[in-house]
């Protein structure tokens, strides 16, 4: 690994990100958009917004972070431009890393606008610390880049790149504990929750949002251990990937 | 400087269970102007992917300048300009040559110098995408040198280029071989295939003839190199004429 060389990828993909302004601003006022219309949506219902509205701070970013990404990374392997980096001395590690750093940044000011908007604007309450949930959402969007740039790996077209989303994304937020506890679902698709990475990372978000407890608390060691490692296995698997895209 | 810049030895390429090349044997003499000309699908551009490390190989033994291709020692030593020009359409001309110069630790002079060369100081700072195709492809070649390689693959350099600037870059590679650099180049235009110092005629991943333009032509009894290609092919695979 190269820390100059990830940091001219970071700034590369950067620079690329800022000049898109639509896609800036829509990855920007989305979140909030979605957040507000939750709200609007569970005004007669008690509770629900409460519940799930913290959790969507950290879905969203994700989601959106895990599309962006698999998206951008196919656009370079359709361009030429993966090759030419591979060609180089770039490391495929520089490359993931430049790749999560930039997407992390993209991540930052997406949650941090999404939270500020959330708190001020729907007066959402956050009774753990602010930090700390800012945490947990930016490995969230880790986690995105790391599974975009798996699922990348894997697709052909911006076609494939996007119907990833319902087959990779959309089951882990179902069994994630957003729309059913866990301990509700048929034993089946339990199992399947107790594998989905997504249900550690928003029940960590959910206690330090919701019920105000410390990141590092011992009860959470076990969800936070989940939403480091997970993110860095999948980036260790994109690195190998992409050697096999090199060498078939 | 090692004898033969590339060595090819029965090198065998599949993808997806088909064997694109079959066996491909090439020496390229180091400091040559080489081009690799033959038909679309003939398997060119494989070829050269393989040489940059871009593709298994699997069968067989590919080295350039003396090392396996692929090694990480071959890095900084090779430059690589890809068919479908590897760009970044949304980077100007300058951000693209700045990002190559960091990765290759080259200093920023560099980059106006390639700039000037390749006569894209006025549009520096406009995004490739605002650009036209030649003036682009001139983009993709000078991050293709930005690290002066000691080999390099340029896949079908000069395609969008007008004929004034196809006379003037084929200047540069010839300079660029005088200089020591082994430049390997595909064509489909016979009349810039007679610029280099030494072809290989390819058909269906395999070389079918190798010599100067001028052998190439003498052996085929031909006007010029057109000519001596079609006759070649067409003694090589009469059905497909």
């Amino acid at each position: 690994m190269n820390g100059s060389r990830v940091l001219a990828v970071a700034s590369r993909v950067l620079s690329q990100l800022r000049r898109d302004h639509r896609s800036i601003a829509m990855a920007i006022v989305a979140p909030c958009l979605l957040l507000w219309v939750l709200q609007v949506t569970f005004q007669n219902v008690p509770f629900v917004f409460d519940r799930i509205g913290p959790l969507m701070l950290g879905i969203l970013p994700f989601v959106m972070i895990f599309l962006i990404t698999s998206i951008t990374m196919l656009r370079e392997r359709q361009q030429g431009t993966l090759d030419r980096m591979l060609v180089s001395p770039i490391g495929r590690t520089d490359i993931m890393l430049g790749y999560s750093l930039a997407f992390a940044v993209l991540a930052g000011v997406q949650c941090a606008i999404g939270m500020g908007f959330a708190v001020v604007v729907l007066d959402m309450p956050i009774a753990g610390r602010v930090l700390s949930a800012f945490v947990i959402m930016l490995l969230l969007g880790l986690y995105g880049t790391a599974l975009g740039l798996t699922a990348s790996a894997f697709a052909q077209t911006e076609f494939q790149a996007v119907q990833f989303m319902p087959l990779l994304v959309l089951p882990q937020v179902f069994l994630s504990g957003l729309l059913v506890a866990t301990e509700q679902l048929p034993l089946a698709l339990r199992w399947f929750a107790y594998i989905n990475p997504l249900k550690y990372a928003l029940a960590l978000l959910a206690d330090v949002m919701t019920l105000g407890q410390p990141l590092f608390a011992r009860a959470h060691l076990g969800d936070l251990a989940v939403a480091v490692f997970v993110p860095i296995g999948l980036l260790l698997i994109g690195a190998v990937t992409m050697r096999r895209q090199r060498e078939d | 400087m090692v004898e033969q810049a590339c060595q090819c030895e029965e090198v065998q390429i599949r993808r997806g269970g088909a064997i694109i090349v079959p066996s491909f044997s090439l020496a390229i003499p180091a400091g040559r102007l080489f081009g690799l000309i033959g038909p679309s699908g003939s398997g060119k551009t494989t070829i050269m992917r393989a040489m940059m490390g871009l593709g298994a190989i699997h069968a067989g033994a590919m080295s350039i300048l003396g090392q396996p291709v692929g090694a990480a020692g071959l890095r900084t030593r090779v430059g690589y300009l890809p068919q479908n020009g590897g760009v970044w359409p949304d980077l100007t001309a300058r951000e693209s040559l700045r990002f190559m110069a960091r990765v290759y630790g080259v200093s920023g002079n560099r980059i106006d110098e390639l700039l000037e060369l390749m006569h894209l100081t006025r549009m520096a700072d406009r995004p490739v995408s605002t650009l036209s195709g030649g003036q682009a492809r001139r983009v993709a070649l000078a991050m293709a040198i930005i690290n002066q390689p000691e080999f390099l693959v340029l896949d079908e350099p000069t395609v969008g280029l007008d004929p004034r600037m196809r006379a003037a870059l084929w200047q540069e590679f010839r300079s660029w071989a005088s200089d020591g650099a082994t430049v390997v180049i595909s064509t489909h235009v016979m009349q810039e295939a007679e610029w280099c110092d030494e072809v290989a005629v390819i058909l269906d991943g395999r070389v079918i003839a190798q010599g100067s333009p001028r052998e190439l032509m003498a052996a085929q009894n031909a006007d010029g190199l057109d000519e001596a290609v079609l006759r070649l092919f067409e003694r090589e695979a009469p059905d497909e004429r």
